[in-house]
């Protein structure tokens, strides 16, 4: 007689080592699980809330500066060093790790109109109101060494902006022109001008960069030069994409940001608005997927590249108006400098853990995460994930530009009501900021 | 000497800037030119740079010296030396000097650098523009992961270290000997020669295809193989004789066909038919004298599965045994109409209301069942039906030795309008359940009416399309802090957003268009508040169907249907209908008894014992009566009870989301779990894989060159971009091979 017994593969229900998770046998079939939506909206409300709960995004604040900070830059090589400068001249090296200024200078008389560090990290180049362009080194000059420029060139007039080739010896500055200097020589290897205007903004498009010194390249760092588009207001600052050659965002003084493919100038690629005062600075994220904007109204927010609104704003109650910004090179901190005279450090991501996480918890997050996107259209998530608090200036300014909006924009349906059909053509958004492109 | 001299000194003195030349200058530079004049020979005056400048006024261009004329042959003039070689020159250059074909003025500056810079912008934005195809991969590749080019960990080898490395040694020299001698790998020890090859032959993808369809095929064929050993194993004979009938059948079908296309071999396959039908002649097998035959013939009398059996058999003999005529095409098609009896083709066959099995078996849905059937979950509904199609119909074949191959053919037309019924049923069901369970479960509407989207239109930012929408922050002066303010903010909505709560009625009424038909029915009866002896002779007649598509039609046609209507619905007693509609309703809202009495649990159970009256009472637990109906006291309305208005707050009340093109694809992503409660763990790392990955610590460059060069050769080759469709070993390897190919160069 042949007699069955219950026979179980022990790989089934043994892990395999201690520290593995403790096999559970289970069921997947659909038909033993008929709240799985339900349970799971549950999880992605419960995320969500979380989400908000532990949205603290601000990390520090670098104080020493006696002045407004008026620029800043990365360091291309140590993701602890970081640059500014401020409006009475002087520079700071600090170290983020530690959260101190590691080293003071001098650097001009009057503003520090622009910082940038060489490609190899070992020197930089600071630009200021006293028309000098100076070049320094990134180490600290030794006991006794008197802390001097490497090199000084004195402008003829004052510059704008500063920015350095990403591969070569080369860099460019703005000012009553655009200069193209060599690092060798004190005279600019060439400079372009259109008109008298003077360039507010130059910078090198960190993807396609090539040789300025060969042939004719300009064109490829500004757009005004090239191709002028003129808005109704004035740009203050452009930054291109990293990661796609062709897309450059620049910040206006209409309170809007626009994105530009750089082959159709005509009209913007998109609007971003959301803030209520001038825009003064822009950054990328290193991986190309969002940028950070300073405003004029004290706030700081976070746009998708492609999204027309922000997905983030940031502000605390003694944050005056943020001059310069900038996005650290691991994606993971925003840097803001602003009017009294400190610097800020924020997450990009206001809720994320910081530090390693273990596999479980990277897991978790995950999860989170993936389910906070599958619900993200149901009311009441959306309206926990989207919540967010304002400066009561900053919200009823917000408040007072919807309804002047929403006003003109009545205005012009009823106007076009009563003219003539077809005598009044729909302007889009974005083709209502640019007023012509000049070839 | 009295003019060079002055030359020199005019030299020093030219300031590098004309424009800024005072008047006093000028006269200065004239007197020096009349000066100079009267040194007998005429000499070309030039302006000259005295100081090397990158920018050189445009003013500075005189026209001093317009209107001499230099030869071209005196510029040659200094060569003197050669005459004879010169001649020949001289000569071309007079006849290039009597074309008068003066060259056009070259354009303003302004002009000239607006050419140049139009012509600059085509060419970079040209070359920016190769980047499309990288930066569009990477909008649609399902994971980025950054750095993108990163380095892989671990030791290095030695010749991607040091480049000029040689085999020195004679050991080592002897090793890369045998090496070459075999083929062998000499830097990537991952790949030979062969295998290399092999791998440009044949894609990734292509390789996997292969593999793929390999596998399917082995796999039919060990399926074939165990279908066949188990058919082989299979004893009953009824079985096997009815497999047989059925290749007989086969057997004859093919033989038709062979007619048509190959008459040799339909001759040939003749002559063995013939030849086995002598056979059996001789043997008289089917006659009716065999054991099993005549216990057949004894049992006919009571049991009818054994007279036709028998019957069968006879009809079987007489196959064999009659004189073979080859069959002609007419006759093909008189079997094809017997094939599919005229019936089957009806809409559903007229059961037998007395006879039980024959429901049984052509219609396997009994009245009862149908309501039930659109509460399975959708899926299950032609999965059944598959799994009565394999196993279960062998085992009935056996099983039913007089089912005839009719029946068969029945059923199969049965199952294919069960399936139909099926797919209606996974159409009918987000609905239904929707209706039935009134829970969060579904949470989108699917249908909305063309004033809810204006409505939705309106409330948005007005210059924000609607993509957008979602991402606008609700930017507010509360600080939420807690969880407990999260709760309320969720209270604020529900409390301070009415208008998405009317939209939802309204997208649930058209949900649910029966109840909501009828609930407006009510409506509109209620308006009318009408006495019900009046309603029965009217509201007949009256009565709107709703779904009734004629409306738009022409008056004489909805007259005409109208009274089309009217005569059809003559009959019907809608009062009475309703009514019961109502009552059946009540019934379903009306909890029902449990019971929990569990038999033999205590007390002696089995087959004819009921458990005891007083376990009974005791175990039967009474559901208190939900409240009391809205509709009570209305005798003319139904009012739905189903619609859970607390849940209205969690419902989706947008029309389509942003990458969804349509409510359904919505629905399916919300009803695909993600959780690892419902998947399996590799599945769940599969799904909720983060769309970009950057490394702890890492700085991450802007994208290189070799990115773009890279997208171009796969955009070029055709290959998936998708950077989750390349594993990390294989990028591994083509960045070494990329590197060996550098080397070689």
């Amino acid at each position: 007689m042949k007699v069955k017994v219950l026979s179980r593969n022990p790989d089934d229900y043994v892990r395999e080592t201690k520290l593995d998770i403790q096999r559970v046998p289970r069921n997947y079939d659909p038909s033993l699980h008929p709240f799985e939506v339900t349970r799971e909206y549950t999880r992605a409300l419960n995320a969500t809330k979380l989400e908000r709960v532990f949205a603290k995004p601000f990390l520090a604040s670098l104080d020493g500066h006696r002045d407004g900070v008026n620029c800043m830059a990365k360091h291309p090589k140590s993701l602890s060093t970081i640059l500014s400068g401020s409006c009475d001249g002087e520079l700071k090296l600090w170290n983020l790790t530690k959260r101190e200024c590691v080293r003071t200078l001098q650097a001009h008389e009057g503003f520090v109109r622009g910082v940038v560090v060489r490609f190899c990290g070992s020197s930089f180049f600071t630009i200021g109101d006293d028309k000098n362009i100076k070049q320094w080194k990134m180490e600290t000059p030794g006991y006794g060494e008197e802390e001097e420029p490497i090199n000084t060139i004195l402008g003829k007039s004052v510059f704008t902006s500063i920015d350095h080739h990403h591969k070569d010896a080369v860099f460019v500055t703005s000012g009553q022109q655009v200069d193209i200097w060599d690092e060798q020589r004190t005279s600019p290897i060439r400079s372009f001008s259109w008109g008298v205007d003077s360039i507010n903004c130059v910078r090198f498009n960190p993807v396609e960069v090539v040789n300025p010194l060969s042939g004719l390249s300009y064109p490829r760092f500004e757009t005004q030069i090239f191709f002028k588009v003129i808005m109704t207001m004035r740009s203050n600052t452009l930054c291109w994409n990293p990661m796609e050659a062709y897309h450059f965002t620049c910040c206006n003084e209409d309170y809007n940001l626009y994105t530009y493919d750089m082959r159709y100038l005509d009209k913007p690629y998109t609007v971003h608005m959301d803030h209520v005062s001038a825009v003064l600075d822009v950054d990328y994220s290193p991986t190309g997927q969002e940028f950070v904007s300073a405003s004029f109204d004290k706030s700081i927010r976070i746009f998708p590249k492609d999204g027309g609104h922000s997905r983030e704003v940031y502000h605390t109650k003694r944050m005056q108006h943020v001059i310069c910004i900038k996005w650290s090179s691991d994606n993971k901190y925003i840097l803001s400098g602003s009017d009294e005279m400190n610097i800020r450090l924020w997450k990009a991501n206001a809720a994320e853990k910081l530090g390693m996480l273990a596999p479980r918890e990277k897991a978790a997050v995950n999860y989170n995460q993936k389910l906070k996107e599958k619900f993200q259209h149901h009311p009441q998530i959306r309206r926990i994930a989207r919540h967010r608090h304002l400066p009561k200036a900053v919200y009823s300014q917000v408040k007072e530009i919807r309804i002047m909006k929403e006003a003109r924009s009545r205005k012009e349906r009823n106007v076009r009501k009563h003219a003539k059909p077809g005598s009044m053509p729909v302007v889009t958004e974005k083709e209502k900021h640019v007023v012509t492109v000049v070839k | 000497m009295k003019s060079k001299f002055l030359d020199i000194k005019l030299m020093i003195k030219t300031p590098l800037n004309y424009s800024e030349c005072s008047d006093d200058e000028r006269k200065h530079c004239r007197l020096l030119e009349a000066i100079s004049s009267l040194g007998g020979k005429t000499r070309k005056k030039l302006t000259e740079r005295s100081e090397a400048s990158i920018q050189v006024s445009e003013f500075t261009v005189n026209a001093e010296g317009e209107g001499d004329k230099i030869n071209l042959s005196d510029l040659i003039g200094t060569l003197d030396k050669a005459p004879t070689a010169l001649t020949a020159t001289k000569k071309q250059l007079k006849n290039l000097e009597h074309n008068h074909t003066a060259l056009d003025t070259p354009l303003t500056r302004k002009e000239t650098e607006q050419i140049q810079r139009v012509v600059a912008f085509e060419k970079t934005s040209k070359e920016v523009s190769r980047w499309q195809s990288v930066v569009v991969q990477n909008q649609k590749a399902e994971q980025l992961v950054f750095p993108l080019n990163q380095e892989p960990s671990g030791p290095k080898r030695m010749e991607h270290v040091v480049s000029g490395w040689k085999a020195q040694t004679p050991l080592e020299q002897e090793i890369f000997n045998l090496l070459h001698v075999n083929q062998q790998p000499l830097h990537n020890p991952v790949l030979t020669q062969n295998e290399e090859a092999t791998m440009k032959a044949m894609s990734l993808e292509e390789a996997k295809i292969r593999r793929a369809e390999l596998q399917k095929v082995r796999a039919l064929q060990s399926y074939y193989e165990a279908k066949a050993r188990r058919e082989k194993k299979i004893k009953s004979k009824t079985y096997h004789r009815v497999q047989k009938k059925v290749m007989r059948k086969e057997y004859l079908k093919r033989f038709d066909e062979m007619v048509k296309t190959d008459p040799a071999a339909a001759l040939e396959e003749l002559k063995k038919m013939e030849l086995s039908r002598m056979k059996e002649r001789m043997s008289l097998k089917h006659q009716n004298s065999g054991k099993w035959a005549r216990s057949k013939a004894i049992m006919a009398k009571y049991d009818d599965g054994a007279r036709k059996a028998m019957q069968q058999q006879l009809e079987v003999n007489k196959d064999l045994t009659m004189k073979l005529v080859i069959p002609t095409n007419e006759e093909d098609e008189d079997e094809v109409a017997e094939a599919l009896p005229d019936f089957v083709n009806d809409a559903e066959p007229i059961l037998d209301p007395i006879n039980p099995w024959m429901r049984g078996k052509l219609s396997t849905e009994p009245a009862a069942q149908e309501e039930s059937n659109c509460l399975v979950p959708p899926a299950a509904g032609p999965g059944d039906v598959k799994a009565g199609d394999g196993p279960d119909l062998l085992r009935e074949e056996e099983e039913q030795v007089e089912e005839t191959e009719e029946e068969a053919i029945l059923r199969g037309f049965e199952e294919r309008r069960k399936l139909r019924r099926a797919k209606d049923a996974v159409e009918v069901a987000p609905v239904v359940m929707e209706e039935s369970e009134g829970k969060v479960k579904q949470l989108i509407t699917t249908i909305h009416s063309r004033m809810n989207c204006q409505h939705a239109r309106e409330r948005a930012d007005p210059c924000v399309s609607q993509g957008e929408g979602p991402a606008l922050l609700e930017e507010g002066l509360v600080r939420v802090r807690t969880l407990e303010d999260m709760e309320l903010l969720g209270q604020d909505v529900s409390a301070c957003e009415p208008a998405p709560q009317t939209t939802q009625t309204l997208s649930t009424e058209q949900t649910e268009p029966q109840s909501a038909t009828k609930q407006a029915d009510g409506k509109r009866k209620r308006k009318k508040m009408i006495d019900p002896n009046e309603v029965l002779t009217k509201e007949a007649k009256v009565i709107k169907v709703p779904f009734a598509p004629t409306a738009v039609e022409d008056v004489e046609d909805t007259d005409e249907q109208r009274f089309i209507i009217k005569e059809a619905f003559a009959g019907d007693d809608v009062i009475s209908d309703f009514l019961k509609d109502k009552k059946k309703q009540e019934s379903a809202g009306m909890p029902k008894v449990v019971d929990l009495t569990l038999p033999g649990w205590g007390e002696w159970g089995g087959g004819g014992l009921q458990p005891s009256r007083s376990k009974r009472k005791r175990f039967r637990i009474k559901v208190a009566p939900p409240p009391p109906r809205k509709d009570q006291k209305l005798l003319n309305v139904i009012l739905s009870e189903k619609r859970n208005s607390s849940v209205a707050a969690h419902q989706v009340t947008y029309q389509v989301m942003f990458p969804f093109t349509n409510p359904a694809q919505f629905e399916r992503t919300i009803r695909a779990p993600v959780g690892h409660t419902w998947n399996t763990g590799n599945a769940v790392q599969k799904i909720t894989a983060p769309k970009i990955v950057t490394q702890l610590g890492a700085i991450i460059e802007p994208i290189s060159r070799e990115e773009l060069v890279k997208g171009e050769n796969q955009a070029v080759t055709g290959k998936s971009n998708l950077r989750s469709d390349q594993g990390p070993q294989q990028k591994r390897r083509s960045q070494q091979k990329k590197k060996h190919k550098h080397k070689k160069n």
